[in-house]
Formats: structure tokens, C-alpha cells, sequence
């Protein structure tokens, strides 16, 4: 059985990383930011990928990571959840370093020990929507010298990449290539606190991390964790959006009284509570389940369509029983309603895991 | 003597000597049960003396899947439940030294079954309503009133029994607890015929009943607090059972539609899948629950797990009546039984789908443990009690 429980070690990563945030990611902050010219924060990125060692958690020790797991992972997008902090650390230290460490070539080891480190940060050139089990993505091509060609619409945390990722068709087949350089242009994006750029790779030089032996492969792999992995952010925006509707109603006044106390709100957020509970074992299970790679694509595919689900119904509730405050722009709940739904479509819809855990458990259509 | 047990090495150990001298195949069933009971192995964190050994509670699946290894024959704790989920941990808290003596045996054993005079036509929810009157005569009391849903009365020799004793103080204070004996003159017990068609619950009159004062478990005016140690045991009963994957109900689903792919429409399948989900994750979350209670830290997570429970048991006979397709028209049987335990396995998905209605009533309605949650584990403010400093016999009803 999976162990569902948090490690005192993950308790300990937990308030170092919570702390970090309430310091330099409080709300109104990342809300200011939002509307900057740097609407990501990459002096926080330095310090919770370099000092505290988060962007190589689950890199090997040999390549200058921490050695550690997806759990301590899991832990980590949990309070990014929590806090929607702008930093790349889906799109460079989960996604990119994922597909990286399923390549296992030299050129992939070098990129990895940099973006461990913090030196670089990464991204993975697919569609933010792609899901695991997707056919491999042809937007991209490259030729024998592995010059590419093509554009990628929407990829997470490019626009900071010092280095991408790029799942293309090559001559003989797919490959994984290493590209610096390429023209990255900034979508408007429907998540404020994680963006997405069209990414052109035309006549840039890729390097080849995998060929057609291993790039399929390493790709769904990296998309399989981060899907996985997802479901803790989910739970820690849902956590958020909880935790701050039950701190308003119990002093918001109307009718003489809390809002709180009325039953008609009460009951709705014990219904919530009951998610976030179930949302939550099935978080740590998928956390668990990529740690020690037994029973993944059920584990993952059951995490994603719960807590997906479960982050938007409880970011829909916190701006409804927020009241009229709930809809303004001062307030950060609309950060977290833009993210829950952003994260939704993210590596896969609730509907897309649930028509591959069809297959997974024998339940044919 | 206090050789007290601790490790799961030990309890298999007396197990193992245990069975060396009473071999299940030629022990009587009774007398096994018995034996087990004397040798401290029936409930394990129970006293020495009272069928444990006073070792820690989790330790208890070690006995019982030893004892099941062996083909030992078992006490039957679904026909028990309430005596043994109920009125046992009860007794063992309140009871006096001759009641423990007395009770726990036979209730373990199965001989005596043991039924909770709880609810009544006006206090349901609202446990601390309840009316039935018990007045004091000279070492007895005299109870009068009427009770409801109450499980199994039909075949109880004892009743755990909460009364009013003092009707000019607030609802929550002048109740008191006692063992009713089912036997007694002026207890009558009524079939309650169900929607599902059967009895399985019943009504209690109680008429001029005299119990002994030695019948009382806990102060006079204490019942509330006594019944709360009740209920709080209950839910703990209810959901807390460990189950693999696709288990329960939803592997009948499940199976009826790999089985029979002419029923299937997209509708059928996308409800399915969200449910194969919603009771993946609830399992889930009984593991970490579990997992929680063995380090010794459980979370407030229980109190929603019933809630989680009746949901999914309500969604998934639903969706079983529609797949069952033309059948699902149809129903097993109307005849009016009086059967001993619930059966939601061995009947048809109409009388599951019925049943099921239950869940969200039984032991708490969903409405009540949303606002246990709301209050005890969100901290939300209660509601404005009008009743609260009401004697109970001035309130309206």
C-alpha cells in the first residue's frame, strides 16, 4: 500500500518553502506583479531553486540534485499552489528535468546538472494542454543535422527558458533536442501567475538529447509526472481557496450574524472539506506512485481527474462566497480561479484521464 | 496477573497456543467463541478479565486474520454490530465492575444480541428531544414512551436505553442511560415495514417497564454524556472498513458492465468512470485515514467519510437500476421479511438502490455531519440555539 502520510522530512521542506513565500510571494505582491513588465519573479526563483535546492529535488545526487523524490516534489507544488507564485518550476523543474531524466545521454546529464542547479532554467516545447498518451507532437521537425523547423503554440514558462526542450519528428523518427535560442513570443494567457509563449524554432540547432529509441518514451514520461505532480498543485490551490472562504465568512457580518453560521454556507463548505480530502489521498498516491514507479498510469490518471475537478469547484466557491469582494481585481481569489481552470485543461482534461483509466481498468465504452 | 502484550510477535504466539488446544475443526462453535473470549483474544485493547489483553487497539487484525487463517468460526459481527460497536465500548467506559462481568461476554459471543433505544417519532436528529420518561420507585424505574428505527429489537435480549429522567431542566441535561432487558413485561416490539418492503428496523413501545436501578450505566442525569460515547463509537463503525480497489458495490457495477456491453451508452460510461474515480479516491482516503490512526495522529478527515460513503452508495445503486436495463423495471421480492442484518449483496440492484436511501439517514444524516464538519472541523460559527437554556418540557414540539 501506498504510504498516503506526509514524511517529517516533506513537513520540514513544507515550511521552508511556505515561509519563503509568506516573506516574498504575499498576495498582493504576485498581484502586482501580475501587471509588471516581469510578471515572473526570478529572484524568488533563485532562491527557492539554488539556496533551498528545489529545482533538482528528484535529480540524482551524481547529477547535482538532491536525490529525493516526487513526494518532496509534490510537497513543493503544493504550496506553489497555495501561494500561485509566479516562478518556472512546473515548466523547468518537473517537466523539462522529467523528460531529461528518462533521455539519459551526456548532453542530457550537462543540461540537467545546470538546471539542478538553478544556473539555467528549462522548459518542455509541447502544447501546455498536451495530455499523457498523446500521440507524438509533429509541430516541430528536424533534419539530419538537427536543424528544426516548426511552431509550438502555447508552451508553459518559455518565456523565461534559457534553454527548451524540444519533442520533434526527425528523419528517422521522433527526437528529444536541446535548443537555445529560439523566437519565443508571450500569449496572453488565461493563468496570470504561470505564462505560456508560442515558441518558433525555425533554423534553430537543436542537440540531440534522445532519438527514436527514447524520445517517445521520455516524453510521455515527462508528461505522465507532470500530470501526476499537478494534482498536488491542484490540491494546494484548493487548500487555499478553503482555508481563505472559511476565514471570510467567519467575519463577514449580515443579517446580524457571521455568514458563516448560516447552514445554506456551511454545508457547501463541508462539501468541500469532504473533496479536499479525497483530493488529497489521491495526490499522494500519484506522488507516491511515480516515487517507486508501481501502478503510475492508474495512480495518475485517478489524481488528475479528481483534483482537477476539485481545485476549480473550490476556487468557483471562494469567489461566490466571497461575495461581491470575491469579484474584484484587488482580491486574489480570481489568481486562483485562473489558475485552477488553467491547471484543468493542463496535461490533460478530468474527461481525457478518465477515458484513459477506461482502458486502464477494463471499462470499455 | 498482568502479563501484558504488546507485539504483534506475541499475539500470533497465543494464537498459535490457542488453537494447538482447541482445534475449530472439532470445537463447538459456541464453545471456541468462548475459550477465545476467556483467553483475552476477542477484543484485544479490552481489559484482561473482560476478553483482551489490554494490548494497543491495532494489533486487533493480527488476531482476527490469524484467527480467519485458521478457519476459526467467527461471532458473526455483522448480525452483532451494534452490540459490539455500540454498547460494548459503552459499558466498557461507564459500566460498573458487575455490568462488565455481566454483558461483555455473551455480547461478544453472539449469544446475547444487543439492540440501541435511541431515536423516537420526535427527536431524531435532535437525539437530546427524546421524551420517553423513566421515573424513579424505590429501586426501580418506571419507563413509558415509544422508540423507533431500531435495529434488530426483534431478535435483542438487551437494549442500551436513553430516557428523560428530569423534564424541567434543558433538553441536554436530565436524561439517563440504562440496559433494558428486551424480555421484560411492557416491552413491545413492532415490525416497521420499510420502502424497501422488508422489516429490518422495528418500533419499541415500553409500557410501565421496571428496571432495576443496577440497570443504570452512568450518573442519573449523565446520559447525554453516556450517549455521546455511544455515537461517537458508531461512526467509527460505520466506514471505517479497509477494501481493495473496485471493491464493494462498485465492483457489481463494474462487472455487470464488462459483462454486458449491450446495456452501455455514453451516458452510463461517463457516469461510471466518475464514479470508479470518486470511490478510488474515497478508498484512498480511508487508507490515509488509517495510515493516520496507526502513527497515533488521526486527522478530523473520519468525520467526512460517512458523508463520502452515502454519496457514493446512493450514486452507484442508482446507476446499477439503469444498467440493469427492461430488468431494472422489476423487483426481487415484496414479501415482508424480518431479516437479522443488512444484505445489500445478496438482493437485486432495485432493493440495493432503496436501501441505499438509508445511508444518508442512519447513524447521522448527511445535514447533521455537514454541520459537525462545518462547525467541529472548519470552525464555523453554530447556528443561533433557540432550545438552549429551554427546560425541556417548555419546549415546542
Amino acid at each position: 500500500m501506498s504510504d498516503l502520510l506526509y514524511s517529517e522530512v516533506e513537513e520540514d521542506l513544507r515550511a521552508s518553502v511556505r515561509d519563503l513565500f509568506a516573506d516574498k510571494a504575499a498576495a498582493a505582491s504576485v498581484l502586482a506583479r501580475t501587471e509588471s513588465a516581469e510578471p515572473y519573479d526570478l529572484k524568488l526563483w533563485r532562491t527557492l531553486a539554488a539556496e533551498l535546492g528545489t529545482a533538482g529535488l528528484h535529480v540524482p545526487e551524481e547529477l547535482g540534485g538532491q536525490g529525493a523524490s516526487t513526494r518532496e516534489l509534490a510537497v513543493v507544488l503544493e504550496e506553489l499552489g497555495r501561494a500561485v507564485v509566479p516562478v518556472p518550476f512546473l515548466g523547468s523543474a518537473v517537466l523539462a528535468t522529467s523528460a531529461l531524466l528518462a533521455c539519459d545521454s551526456d548532453e542530457s546529464g550537462q543540461l540537467l546538472r545546470r538546471l539542478a542547479a538553478g544556473e539555467a532554467i528549462g522548459a518542455l516545447a509541447v502544447t501546455l494542454s498536451t495530455w499523457p498518451g498523446a500521440e507524438f507532437p509533429t509541430a516541430a521537425r528536424a533534419d539530419a543535422d538537427g536543424v528544426l523547423s516548426g511552431r509550438i503554440g502555447l508552451v508553459a514558462d518559455a518565456s523565461v527558458a534559457d534553454v527548451l526542450v524540444v519533442p520533434a519528428l526527425g528523419p528517422d523518427g521522433p527526437g528529444l533536442y536541446a535548443v537555445e535560442g529560439a523566437t519565443v513570443t508571450e500569449a496572453t494567457s488565461l493563468d496570470l501567475t504561470r505564462r505560456l509563449a508560442d515558441v518558433t524554432v525555425d533554423g534553430a540547432a537543436g542537440r540531440l538529447l534522445a532519438g527514436p529509441d527514447r524520445a517517445a518514451e521520455a516524453l510521455q514520461h515527462a508528461l505522465l509526472v507532470g500530470a501526476g505532480l499537478l494534482a498536488s498543485e491542484q490540491l494546494g490551490v484548493a487548500q487555499w481557496c478553503l482555508d481563505e472562504t472559511v476565514g471570510y465568512v467567519k467575519q463577514r457580518y449580515q443579517f446580524g450574524r457571521p455568514v458563516g453560521s448560516f447552514q445554506a454556507l456551511k454545508h457547501r463548505l463541508a462539501d468541500l472539506y469532504l473533496e479536499l480530502v479525497t483530493a488529497r489521498a489521491a495526490a499522494r498516491n500519484a506522488a507516491d506512485a511515480l516515487a517507486d514507479g508501481r501502478d503510475v498510469a492508474i495512480a495518475v490518471a485517478v489524481a488528475q481527474s479528481a483534483c482537477a475537478s476539485v481545485a476549480v469547484h473550490a476556487a468557483e466557491e471562494a469567489i461566490q462566497l466571497h461575495g461581491g469582494i470575491g469579484m474584484t481585481w484587488e482580491h486574489p481569489a480570481h489568481l486562483y480561479l485562473k489558475r485552477a481552470k488553467s491547471d484543468e485543461l493542463a496535461l490533460g482534461t478530468p474527461g481525457r484521464h478518465r477515458a484513459a483509466l477506461a482502458k486502464l481498468v477494463d471499462l470499455p465504452a | 496477573m498482568n502479563n501484558t502484550v504488546t507485539t504483534a510477535e506475541d499475539l500470533r504466539e497465543r494464537v498459535g497456543d490457542f488453537l494447538a488446544g482447541h482445534d475449530p475443526a472439532s470445537t463447538g462453535r459456541l464453545e471456541f467463541l468462548r475459550a477465545r473470549f476467556d483467553a483475552g483474544l476477542a477484543w484485544v485493547h479490552y481489559p484482561a478479565g473482560l476478553g483482551g489483553l489490554d494490548a494497543p487497539r491495532a494489533l486487533q487484525s493480527v488476531v482476527d486474520s490469524a484467527f480467519a487463517k485458521a478457519g476459526a468460526p467467527d461471532n458473526n459481527p455483522r448480525r452483532i454490530g451494534i452490540g459490539l460497536g455500540m454498547a460494548a465500548p459503552t459499558i466498557l467506559r461507564f459500566g460498573t465492575e458487575e455490568q462488565k462481568k455481566r454483558y461483555l461476554r455473551p455480547l461478544w459471543t453472539g449469544e446475547e444480541v444487543w439492540c440501541q433505544l435511541f431515536s423516537e417519532p420526535g427527536a431524531g436528529s435532535d437525539l437530546a428531544a427524546l421524551g420517553t420518561r423513566a421515573v424513579r420507585d424505590g429501586d426501580d424505574w418506571v419507563i413509558n414512551g415509544q422508540k423507533v428505527w431500531t435495529s434488530v429489537a426483534h431478535i435483542a435480549r438487551f437494549a442500551i436505553l436513553v430516557t428523560r429522567t428530569d423534564p424541567d431542566v434543558p433538553k441536554h441535561q436530565g436524561m439517563t442511560y440504562f440496559v433494558c432487558d428486551m424480555t421484560d413485561p411492557g416491552v413491545d416490539v413492532r415490525p416497521l415495514r420499510q420502502l424497501t418492503g422488508e422489516a429490518e428496523f422495528n418500533e419499541v413501545f415500553l409500557s410501565n417497564v421496571r428496571l432495576p436501578d443496577a440497570n443504570r450505566l452512568g450518573a442519573v442525569g449523565e446520559g447525554w454524556k453516556v450517549a455521546q460515547t455511544t455515537l461517537m463509537n458508531e461512526r467509527v463503525a460505520i466506514g471505517g472498513n479497509a477494501m481493495p480497489r473496485e471493491g464493494g458495490l462498485l465492483g457489481m457495477v463494474a462487472k455487470t458492465w464488462r459483462e454486458h456491453p449491450e446495456l452501455r451508452t455514453p451516458d452510463l460510461h461517463e457516469r461510471l468512470l466518475r464514479l470508479w474515480v470518486d470511490a478510488e479516491t474515497a478508498r484512498l482516503a480511508g487508507s490515509r485515514l488509517r495510515q493516520q490512526l496507526a502513527v497515533g495522529a488521526p486527522g478530523p478527515e473520519g468525520s467526512a467519510m460517512k458523508l463520502a460513503f452515502a454519496k457514493l452508495q446512493q450514486a452507484l445503486t442508482g446507476l446499477e437500476v439503469e444498467l440493469a436495463g427492461a430488468d431494472g423495471l422489476r423487483y426481487d421480492e415484496w414479501t415482508l421479511r424480518r431479516p437479522e442484518k443488512v444484505d445489500m449483496v445478496g438482493r437485486e440492484p432495485g432493493y440495493r438502490y432503496l436501501r441505499a436511501k438509508g445511508n444518508s439517514i442512519e447513524g447521522g444524516t448527511s445535514e447533521v455531519l455537514r454541520n459537525i464538519i462545518a462547525e467541529r472541523v472548519l470552525g464555523l460559527p453554530s447556528e443561533p440555539r433557540v432550545d438552549k437554556d429551554v427546560a425541556w418540557k417548555d419546549l415546542p414540539r
